[in-house]
């Protein structure tokens, strides 16, 4: 049976050649230049662009490195130096990258957290959000083998006491933890296959990314009032509205990038990783990258190793469930007058675990990091069931552009609706 | 809160070693210098990472390896090319093997590597008890950075009474738990300089930390200037993009 070719309304004879047998400009097209997109997004809807951004400069600039990279513990650290001494503009390829996994993590925490405030995961969203968790997760396990990679201290041992956390779990523990390095202890065969998984995971992000993206674009964006389009009129085009207003966040986020690569590439770095790896000598206090602190602070908060491994695992997948642990059927905090408080309580735990998991488990940092890891339990687990019963929400607004426009506006001006493209 | 500590203390062990016993000593906040390559404008003073030079070449490098560095790198702190060509020709250094197979030394080059007091980690264990740290990265491998590698090298006072110190050990104001291995380096006088720098201890301590910086950060200075650039660039196009976005959005109520 003969196939329809598609019916391609691209002017370019080359483009419409190929469009008419693999509509992918049509597709960009209905995606990202006419894809109907809520009026009302403020500057957090910056930030999944950013995200998409930085996975792409740190798998250019990871695929550099790792040309001049050496995955052997002898190796591993004196080719990092080579990179940064010798390799013409190593040290800014490191510097982006080493950086660039700070800011990753600043923007996606920041985009969680916009999810978390718009009720973005609440129906439909559901699966959108979860794709999200796993995405988050696979960050996770990214950076915690690229830092590994330069095989100083804090590499060495990092990678110790976090493949150790699975000989907390009981008769296979130890049987996984030999499985993870290769061996009996961290070594060759670990940084071996930390590089092989660093290299490969970010492009399995990719893919989950493209299904975070796809998913997103059957059920659209929400927005800061948390209601749904109910006509065209509460939609833009994404090109050239929000095309425009990505590229300001963009242009800043990327600056504050800049300042930390060419001014203060040291500042979110320890000090011990500059010594290369000795398995003979522990550091005198072995904490992960900021990213991992308030995890970290929960490991470290409970006196049962189980149970902290568990707890710190539960506290991500936790996540996973959201959408049924919160009854309430309004997304948006700005109508939630209870949840729009607790939320920053929230933060203000998850900051405060992060303090404590900068901190050596003694004195007043174990009950404070038990109070803060207590409390975001129990925000997912007990308030927001609850509060969904209980709390009175403010009343809706019946459409978002009846929300944002003047008392007595009239209808859209024509210049609003989509305006023609360009064709290639 | 013993138990959670000793939890930790356990996730430690399970790699089999136990973490090294907490430092009970008070330490003395560091000795702070107005360092020239501070701030997003500052640079190396390069006479004084000559002058550091010096010190590492006729002190420091008895004891320490600096195994990142090349002869030639030293054109980075104004070192002309003759200059490099007989600094590296007086030493002799490994130059892979003769005719016969067996290892061979040579004079260096600009092109060689540092020449290392020992052949390796080993050698100087055995020799001194304690291996050196390399000093390619110190000033980035310690807290406080060349606050902190300054204040260890005028640090050597005599030990407060009662202070016990273990053999082989030397007392040292800023050294985490005060005993350190190293011996006193610097003693005031160490090196003449050319035109009679001053060279006392604060001297030629400063001087050398200079030189340290140098080369665990050789390429700071270019860094920054193009980082002046980026940020420019990054400013304008940002206020552009900004100017673009309410044009496009002036028709828009929102």
């Amino acid at each position: 049976m003969a196939g329809q070719l598609h019916d391609s309304d691209f002017k370019n004879p080359v483009v419409q050649w190929i469009d008419t047998r693999l509509p992918i400009f049509s597709m960009m097209q209905k995606e990202y230049m006419v894809f109907p997109t809520p009026k009302n997004f403020n500057y957090f809807w910056n930030f999944g662009a950013m995200a998409v951004v930085t996975l792409v400069i740190m798998i250019v600039t990871g695929i550099l490195l790792a040309m001049n990279y050496q995955p052997n513990t002898e190796l591993a650290f004196d080719s990092v130096q080579h990179i940064m001494r010798d390799v013409n503009y190593g040290w800014m390829l490191r510097y982006i990258h080493q950086n660039g996994a700070s800011m990753f993590f600043i923007v996606t925490y920041i985009h969680i957290f916009r999810g978390l405030y718009y009720g973005s995961y609440k129906t439909p969203r559901e699966l959108l959000w979860m794709i999200g968790v796993v995405i988050l997760l696979l960050m996770m396990a990214t950076a915690f083998m690229g830092y590994v990679l330069p095989w100083g201290q804090m590499s060495y041992w990092g990678a110790t006491v976090i493949t150790n956390l699975f000989s907390a779990f009981p008769i296979v523990g130890h049987g996984i933890v030999t499985w993870l390095w290769g061996g009996f202890s961290v070594a060759n065969p670990t940084l071996n296959r930390f590089f092989a998984l660093h290299y490969l995971l970010p492009f399995v992000l990719v893919a989950v990314v493209g299904l975070h993206v796809a998913a997103l674009h059957v059920t659209g964006s929400n927005n800061p009032l948390g209601i749904d389009v109910k006509s065209p009129q509460d939609t833009v085009p994404f090109h050239p509205y929000y095309t425009a207003k990505d590229s300001i966040g963009l242009c800043v986020f990327l600056l504050v990038w800049a300042i930390f690569v060419f001014f203060y590439p040291h500042a979110l770095s320890d000090p011990n990783n500059a010594i290369p790896a000795n398995p003979l000598q522990t550091p005198d206090d072995i904490v992960p990258e900021w990213y991992f602190l308030p995890f970290y602070a929960i490991l470290r908060s409970i006196p049962n190793k189980l149970a902290g491994v568990c707890l710190m695992f539960g506290s991500i997948l936790v996540l996973f469930v959201l959408p049924w642990l919160d009854t309430s059927p309004v997304r948006s905090a700005r109508f939630r007058p209870i949840y729009r408080k607790v939320i920053w309580l929230l933060v203000l735990a998850v900051f405060g675990l992060g303090i404590c998991g900068a901190h050596k488990p003694e004195g007043i940092w174990v009950p404070l990091s038990r109070i803060c890891a207590l409390y975001y339990y129990l925000h997912f687990l007990v308030i927001l069931p609850l509060l969904g019963k209980l709390e009175r929400p403010l009343p809706l607004p019946e459409s978002i552009s009846k929300a944002v426009l003047r008392p007595g506006g009239g209808p859209l001006p024509q210049a609003a609706r989509a305006q023609p493209m360009e064709k290639a | 809160m013993r138990a959670v500590a000793s939890f930790f203390a356990a996730a430690l062990s399970l790699c089999g070693l136990a973490a090294v016993p907490a430092l009970a000593q008070e330490q003395s906040p560091l000795l702070h210098q107005q360092w020239s390559w501070e701030g997003p404008f500052g640079t190396y003073n390069l006479a004084d990472a000559q002058r550091g030079f010096q010190v590492y070449k006729d002190v420091c490098s008895t004891c320490h390896s600096m195994n990142n560095l090349h002869y030639r790198d030293l054109a980075g702190i104004g070192l002309s090319e003759d200059q490099i060509k007989a600094i590296a020709a007086s030493v002799t250094v490994p130059q892979g093997l003769d005719d016969q197979g067996n290892p061979k030394d040579g004079p260096g080059m600009p092109a060689s590597m540092f020449r290392a007091p020992f052949p390796n980690a080993a050698a100087a264990k055995a020799a001194l008890k304690v291996a050196p740290p390399d000093l390619s990265n110190i000033i980035n491998a310690r807290e406080g950075g060349p606050d902190y590698v300054y204040s260890i090298l005028n640090g050597f006072i005599s030990p407060p009474p009662g202070f016990k110190l273990a053999e082989g050990s030397n007392y040292n104001e800023y050294f985490p738990g005060h005993q350190i291995a190293m011996p006193q380096p610097l003693h005031g006088g160490d090196v003449t300089f050319a035109e009679g720098a001053p060279n006392s201890i604060p001297d030629e301590a400063h001087d050398v930390v200079t030189f340290l910086a140098w080369a665990a950060d050789p390429d700071m200075v270019q860094r920054k200037q193009i980082g002046w650039r980026v940020v420019l660039f990054l400013v304008v196009m940002a206020g552009l993009t900004y100017a673009v976005k309410r044009k496009v959005w002036s028709d828009v109520e929102h």
